[in-house]
């Protein structure tokens, strides 16, 4: 069988004995072209990125998340810029896989196979959808699996054992598990050690399949987790972005010397 | 898609939480699968429970003060002419609105399930008041989320929550009136779900918080069945319950007992927030045929645009200005059990002035909007039409509105 490019991600890292890096950055934040820019200049040091499409009424994102998607919105971001952002970044020689992460509604907005569709011809490769949780999103995973999309399950630390064994027997590669009670870019409230202990169970579930954590994960944590098989930061990127432009500073270099310097604890 | 008989309208969704196979469900983060999956199971065992359901009478009896009265409107009848206007004083309840029936029930729940802090968004202020009073009589910790524009112009109620020792939490975010102040709601619930319980203060959200809403505030159409019976002799041949709607409690508590009726014999006509005259916005998501979307963890009809962004809403009343609706509302719109039209923030004020003109009645701008409706159609019925009017909010926290709009309170 063929790896996926999220497969093929994952065992380049395993290889290098490192965790995979994730970003999350929110499309058109702080412009279409400019977040489009951050892509391409962080994609040499990222595993893989993921980009959000943001939402009015985010239902569990933290402030900045929220603060990003916001302003995407406010300068006219629409579901068709997130598409293009990918198709142009994927016109580059070196891509990463990139997974787009949202709310539901605009998925059904769009129509389900539609956007599908339109996900698989400009080159995602994998979906989450933060408020369509199991087994609500069998149907919907089934779909972007026919399609060779990957679909990421999330894990919390409140799923239920049962659960947890059902969610991951129906996931695809690629798991999220959610390091606390938290919406994004919550302080850290449980020490890295306790993380590490919960995921290791969840792990031994199935050991073939990535998991990767995130919620919480900044310059100052990303090292304690290193063992995991991928780590994703997102909030703190977010913030990095509302803090350039606060000093009239270019984001998209700041972000870039950040990621740069977030790869560097994990190596 | 079909009403079924004699069963609760709160019972009658699929296994997947859906009423009519797409109205409703739990779209949530799974985060909250947990929280959500055993407040479903305390419910499912409590309101079975007899000791429960013998306190929760028993507070509805002694602290809320039921049943509220249900009185004739004689003079704005008389001057209107044609159909008969009565009111369902449901404002004459403790702390003057519904809103008290979903928090005592809530905070009874919470009591049950061992959780010591409780959560609630309001707009109006009214869920945040009744809550934080709920809180203090249970001795729970409450934190009440409220949209700045709504702490502004609806300050009487900000205060009673703050004297209930309750915090208010402003939002900042987007319009920063209720739909912020119900995702930053959930948002805090999302992080602190293990020690607190959730309240949504109407019969929106993910389907379990339908279903305790709606099981509390049905005590309304309990109570106005008997006084039916009691004023008339028997039930009247023809009845219109009219109710204003925003996410739709109150609405729902005033109709459920009624649904097996036949629509010519008693039917319900819901109003939502028509906005300002010349305004494009609004709060009427039914009666303008919203698109159906999902907003704040359940499918509803919602004021959105193509792209699934949640649209703005604007509405003189706090309490209606939201850009979903409950998802029971759309299964009876779309089974035709109701009927949904809007009313404009002007003729929901022209209405508060004629009712407080000709009756010794002071209903909210929520309740106004209802009131509009019947002004309408009454002076156009027979005489033994009979209009019942849910007015369930009192005018006390719109003073400062009324003052500006109408020059006096």
């Amino acid at each position: 069988m063929l790896l996926s490019p999220i497969n093929i991600a994952f065992k380049n890292c395993k290889n290098e004995k490192r965790p995979a890096l994730l970003t999350y950055t929110v499309a058109s934040d702080p412009s279409k072209n400019k977040s489009l820019k951050i892509l391409k200049s962080i994609s040499e040091y990222v595993d893989i990125l993921e980009v959000g499409f943001g939402h009015s009424t985010p239902i569990a994102d933290g402030g900045q998340i929220q603060t990003s998607s916001y302003r995407a919105i406010k300068n006219g971001f629409k579901m068709k810029d997130a598409f293009q952002i990918v198709k142009n970044y994927k016109k580059l020689k070196n891509t990463k896989p990139i997974i787009l992460m949202g709310y539901y509604n605009m998925i059904y907005q769009y129509g389900e196979d539609k956007f599908i569709n339109k996900c698989k011809k400009v080159g995602v490769n994998g979906l989450i959808v933060v408020d369509l949780p199991w087994p609500e999103n069998k149907k919907f995973s089934k779909k972007c699996k026919k399609k060779s999309i990957t679909f990421v399950q999330l894990l919390s630390p409140t799923t239920s054992k049962d659960r947890l064994k059902k969610i991951v027997k129906d996931s695809h590669e690629m798991i999220y598990y959610i390091s606390m009670l938290s919406t994004t870019g919550g302080k850290l409230k449980v020490s890295p050690k306790k993380i590490l202990k919960n995921y290791n169970k969840i792990k031994k579930i199935d050991p073939k399949k990535n998991y990767v954590i995130g919620f919480g994960i900044t310059d100052k944590t990303i090292s304690k987790l290193k063992t995991a098989d991928g780590l994703v930061v997102g909030s703190a990127i977010c913030k990095e972005i509302t803090k350039s432009l606060n000093k009239r500073q270019n984001p998209v270099t700041n972000v870039s010397n950040m990621v740069k310097r977030l790869k560097n604890k994990i190596i | 898609m079909k009403i079924k008989k004699k069963i609760a309208l709160i019972d009658q969704h699929d296994k997947n939480g859906f009423w009519g196979g797409k109205f409703g469900g739990s779209f949530i983060p799974e985060t909250l699968k947990k929280p959500v999956h055993d407040l479903a199971k305390s419910f499912a065992k409590l309101r079975k429970n007899k000791n429960f359901i013998k306190k929760r009478d028993y507070y509805f009896k002694n602290y809320i003060g039921s049943p509220t009265p249900f009185i004739k409107l004689e003079n704005l009848s008389s001057h209107l002419g044609g159909a008969q206007i009565w009111a369902k004083v449901v404002s004459e309840a403790n702390g003057g609105a519904h809103k008290i029936y979903n928090a005592t029930v809530h905070a009874l729940l919470c009591k049950s399930m061992g959780k010591k802090y409780i959560v609630g968004d309001t707009g109006a202020g009214y869920a945040g008041k009744m809550l934080s009073m709920a809180a203090k009589k249970f001795g729970l910790k409450c934190k009440i989320f409220m949209g700045v524009k709504d702490i502004k112009r609806q300050k009487p109620n900000c205060i009673a929550i703050r004297k209930n020792g309750a915090e208010i939490v402003p939002v900042y975010t987007g319009s920063q009136t209720l739909v912020d102040a119900v995702s930053e709601c959930m948002r805090y619930w999302v992080s602190n779900c293990d020690t607190t319980h959730m309240c949504v203060g109407s019969t929106v959200g993910p389907n379990i918080f339908v279903k305790v809403c709606g099981w509390s505030t049905s005590q309304i159409s309990r109570e106005l069945k008997v006084q039916i019976k009691k004023e008339f002799g028997k039930i009247p041949k023809k009845i219109k319950l009219i109710n204003c709607v925003g996410g739709g409690s109150s609405a729902y508590g005033f109709w459920s007992e009624f649904v097996d009726f036949p629509k010519t014999q008693i039917e319900f006509i819901g109003v939502e927030a028509g906005g300002p005259k010349n305004s494009k916005l609004h709060a009427a998501p039914l009666s303008k045929n919203a698109k159906l979307g999902v907003l704040h963890g359940s499918a509803s009809y919602v004021c959105q645009n193509k792209d699934g962004q949640i649209n703005e809403t604007d509405s003189i009343s706090a309490g209606l200005d939201y850009p979903g609706v409950s998802p029971i509302h759309c299964f009876l719109k779309d089974t035709k059990r109701a009927k949904y039209t809007y009313a404009t923030d002007e003729s929901a004020l022209a209405a508060y002035k004629m009712v407080t003109k000709f009756e010794k009645l002071n209903p909210s701008l929520e309740p106004s909007h209802a009131f509009a409706e019947a002004i309408k159609i009454a002076p156009k019925l027979s005489k033994d039409t009979i209009i019942i009017v849910n007015s369930c909010g009192d005018a006390k926290k719109d003073k400062d509105i009324l003052k500006k709009r109408l020059g006096k309170y």
